[in-house]
């Protein structure tokens, strides 16, 4: 297991280090930054150009630019925003953990009814609840995410006064956000743990525990679920990377103070320092709940393990 | 001596299964006395598993339904009728008064679970155990089915073990309970021969010690006549014939019962002769057993010439471990210092148990697999020297015939078009109707109608199957065949034919093949020239006759006291058997000893150890 970790760490390494190399230089191709800056001033000289770069170190060589963007990842030094100037890491502080809240709550949201769902369909299979799941995840597959959350607060906050309409002010502002991104997760996971499910009930070992005189219960919950949670387990890091791209959105429509809001204003202010940052964090962030993945298969199934 | 006239554990009364529209079980009635072991024996489709799973009630759970009979059972506690239990009553029977051990001993454990949980979980279920007694009997249920360090297995997952070692483990959590009855469902088909005699020997000690009763469900009358005291035979669905052990061999009644016993391939079969003969199938005309064919010497090896291939001192080996910087820790020696040669027109076979490396030398002549030394010679030319188009000439020369008829042709393909890929790779024939009327002729070669070229292959049986895979080796016009366990998958019968149609080819094309089999009857019947294997040494090589009459060496002996006799008042004289093959894992610097051999007659080479 120890092999595996530090095998699976130094690849990690490797991801992060190759994913800020193409951040640093796709931001750096976007245009010069301090024309950016400039762009409100008149009469703008050369020279003037030239102190904003010096400034902002963008007169270094790219590769001492790169290790200092890279060092930031562990000193927790990103600079300032060209918005206010306030310290990236003080901003990127407040917004991270909203983001990780509302990621992880929609996480949550989704294995819990994908798995129930998916294990009825899956059971029940041809039968009219396994067409009406099917259905249903097919429906929740086609909704946008802009549209869902739209039709959510038109519903719960303006039609039903449930719900505040956006902003953190409390767990009554998490729900929407969280069943936006949730229900589009819930509708491919339930999909997967059918199929999964479906694959492993049709196994021997699952036959063998039938003729032990396990009750259908054991059989499916002990037998069957831990074999069948290893497809899903993969697909929830895959799908980790899509949940952070679809968080923009989902932030901007709810108020909801995260990364994504912060990138949004980063990309329409050309605020590039930020945007960089914000960029470099959720990539490392999706790297390392992928790891995270990795050390999970070991625990779960014992061939990875000893591998 | 057993008392025969104990009443019965089990009685299955005019049973009737369907699996929607079709019967597949119909009026099925057998008995199985106290303490006895009756085998269930059939080909694929005959319903036996079927009459398993319904005792174990799993088959209704798998959509079966019963249309008729009864199964009652009788602990000494009163009588049920099982099928008149529902699945929460049936349920405290399964495990605990009837157990069951399956097939496929691979996938019969749960991979993410230890073999201590899974054998303590039957134990807390039925007998109420806590969690530290059932680990406590696990551990001695595991040295009672004669694992060693029964301790260490406890904690062990199920993919360290071999399909040996697994099997037993199931044995362990059938018997855990003591039950009354145990179901063997085919549980050595999957084995080696010497692994397949200590489970059978391991059954037969624990029915004696538990005084159990056994139905053994299986299609090899090998292990029939070495393990039952009572047959039943199924064809289609029902029961043909029943009867005790010796009378069903020594006097079978029902034509299909002949015809069976007639087509399993026996060893010593063809004791004094030195080549291997064409000889007639029996079928089943008009509902009685003929022979149909002639009997026919396959003297079709041409050895005064050069041979077509020439294999020496070949090694393969793959790599396994490395550190994590890549540099190989641990390697397997797949195969080491093989050589033999193949003469036009000769069937030489290599035989030995997993792992013994023989799939892998077929391979490496294919080009499937790259040799790591030695060298390979067709036609006089070494393979190392070919150039890219020279190599492919011999992708069509010789061919390739795998074990899975299932998995081998592309389900979403006509068979036309699967038989009819050589000729278009290899630009075979000039046009399109040119390759169509070479399938036909293929596949009337093959003994197939050439209009089935339209057709998909599930539409087609395994023994179909297996024949549209060697019209479609065929097509290439080859000059070697190889032939990857091409039988293990069929039925006897369907093997009979088979081996009749290879021989056919060989007698009218002058093919050489190169027969790859665990089957020792099935070796001796087909063989000019035999090739031990174990470990990835040939430990024996030699004429078919030298191999099975003047055995030479003990690793061949010991496969050969394996087999089961397909005649159960033959008397057993077996070695014992005991252990497991050693594991082939090598670390780098550990290279294997070169085999050196002695020549004990002309052509019959023993390994010196």
């Amino acid at each position: 297991m120890a092999g595996f970790l530090i095998k699976r760490l130094a690849q990690a390494v490797f991801v992060v280090i190759v994913v800020t190399l193409i951040v640093s230089v796709a931001v750096r191709m976007t245009g010069d930054p301090a024309m950016m800056i400039a762009q409100g001033a008149t009469d703008i000289t050369e020279a003037d150009l030239e102190r904003i770069r010096e400034g902002l170190g963008l007169n270094e060589p790219f590769i001492t630019q790169y290790f200092a963007t890279l060092s930031g990842l562990f000193t927790w030094d990103f600079g300032r925003s060209f918005l206010g100037g306030t310290e990236v890491s003080t901003l990127i502080a407040g917004a991270l953990p909203a983001t990780l809240l509302l990621a992880f709550s929609s996480l949550v949201v989704s294995i819990i009814i994908s798995v129930p769902l998916g294990i009825r369909a899956a059971i029940r299979r041809g039968k009219w609840e396994d067409q009406l799941i099917r259905i249903l995840s097919l429906v929740g597959l086609s909704f946008p995410n802009f549209w869902l959350a739209t039709m959510l607060v038109l519903l719960f906050s303006i039609t039903l006064h449930l719900l505040p309409p956006s902003g953190m002010t409390g767990w009554a502002t998490l729900v929407m956000p969280a069943m936006t991104m949730g229900v589009i997760l819930t509708a491919t996971n339930v999909r997967l743990v059918r199929t999964s499910m479906l694959e492993v009930m049709q196994s021997q070992y699952i036959m063998v525990a039938r003729a032990k005189g396990l009750s259908e219960r054991s059989v499916l919950y002990k037998h069957a679920l831990r074999n069948s949670a290893i497809p899903l387990i993969t697909f929830l890091g895959l799908q980790f990377g899509g949940l952070l791209g679809g968080i923009v959105v989902v932030e901007k429509v709810f108020n909801w103070p995260g990364m994504g809001s912060l990138a949004f204003d980063a990309v329409s202010g050309r605020d590039y320092p930020v945007l960089q940052s914000v960029i470099m964090i959720l990539s490392t962030l999706i790297v390392l709940v992928n790891l995270i993945v990795d050390i999970a298969y070991g625990l779960i199934d014992p061939r990875i393990r000893t591998e | 001596m057993k008392d025969l006239s104990s009443p019965q554990i089990l009685s299955v009364e005019g049973l009737s299964v369907s699996f929607g529209k079709t019967r597949v079980i119909d009026d099925l009635s057998f008995a199985v006395p106290k303490g006895r072991t009756v085998a269930v024996v059939g080909e694929s489709g005959s319903g036996k598993s079927v009459t398993s799973l319904s005792i174990m009630r799993l088959a209704d759970l798998a959509g079966a339904r019963f249309d008729a009979g009864r199964i009652v059972l009788d602990t000494g506690a009163g009588q049920t009728d099982l099928l008149g239990l529902t699945q929460d009553a049936a349920r405290k029977i399964r495990g605990k008064d009837i157990a069951m051990i399956f097939q496929e001993p691979m996938t019969s454990l749960n991979p993410v679970y230890t073999v201590g949980e899974q054998i303590a979980e039957i134990l807390m279920l039925h007998e109420g155990s806590s969690r530290d007694a059932a680990l406590r009997e696990a551990s001695r249920l595991l040295s009672l089915v004669r694992l060693p360090d029964a301790d260490a297995m406890l904690k062990r997952y199920p993919h360290q073990l071999s399909g040996g070692m697994r099997q037993r483990v199931m044995i362990a959590i059938a018997v855990a309970c003591r039950p009354k009855l145990l179901i063997a469902d085919e549980p050595t088909t999957a084995l080696d021969v010497t692994i397949q005699a200590q489970i059978l020997d391991i059954l037969r000690d624990l029915q004696e010690e538990m005084g159990m009763s056994m139905i053994f469900i299986t299609h090899d009358m090998g292990v029939v006549a070495e393990i039952a005291d009572d047959v039943v035979v199924m064809w289609k669905g029902e029961k043909v014939e029943e009867g005790p052990v010796g009378q069903i061999f020594a006097h079978p009644q029902h034509p299909y019962t002949r015809s069976l016993l007639s087509a399993v391939p026996k060893l010593g079969s063809t004791e004094g002769q030195d080549y291997p003969s064409k000889t007639p199938l029996t079928v089943l005309v008009d509902g009685e057993p003929q022979l149909v064919g002639e009997t026919r010497v396959q003297d079709t090896a041409q050895t005064q010439g050069d041979p077509l291939l020439v294999v020496r001192d070949l090694s393969v080996s793959f790599d396994i471990r490395k550190t994590w910087y890549g540099r190989t820790t641990h390697y397997i020696p797949a195969v080491t210092g093989a050589s033999f040669d193949v003469y036009p027109g000769e069937t030489i076979s290599l035989v030995g148990e997993s792992g013994s490396g023989k799939s892998t030398i077929a391979r490496t002549v294919m080009q499937l697999t790259e040799p790591t030394g030695g060298a390979i010679t067709f036609d006089g030319r070494n393979m190392a020297d070919m150039g890219l188009a020279e190599r492919q000439k011999l992708r069509r020369e010789i061919q390739y015939i795998f074990q899975d008829p299932f998995a081998s042709l592309n389900p979403r393909q006509t068979i036309g078009w699967s038989v009819a890929e050589p000729i278009r790779t290899h630009g075979l024939a000039d046009n399109d109707r040119e390759t169509r009327s070479r399938v036909g002729e293929l596949l009337e070669r093959v003994g197939m109608p050439a209009d089935v070229a339209e057709r998909y292959p599930h539409q087609f049986s395994g023994g179909q199957r297996q024949r549209i895979c060697i019209a479609r080796a065929l097509a290439g016009k080859p000059r070697l065949i190889i032939a990857d366990e091409v039988l293990s998958a069929l039925d006897v019968s369907i093997q009979a034919q088979v081996i009749n149609l290879f021989m056919d080819l060989q007698k009218d094309e002058g093919i050489a093949f190169l027969f790859v089999s665990h089957d020792m009857a099935v070796v001796e019947k087909v063989s000019h020239r035999v090739a031990v294997l174990y470990l990835g040494q040939i430990v024996e090589l030699g004429s078919r006759r030298q191999i099975f009459e003047q055995t030479a060496h003990p690793y061949t002996q010991r496969l050969l006291s394996a087999v089961p006799n397909p005649d159960p008042a033959a008397k057993r004289e077996r070695t014992p058997l005991d252990g497991e093959l050693p594991s082939t894992t090598r670390r780098v610097d550990d290279r294997p000893a070169p085999v050196t051999y002695d020549e004990i007659a002309k052509g019959h080479f023993v390994a010196r150890h």
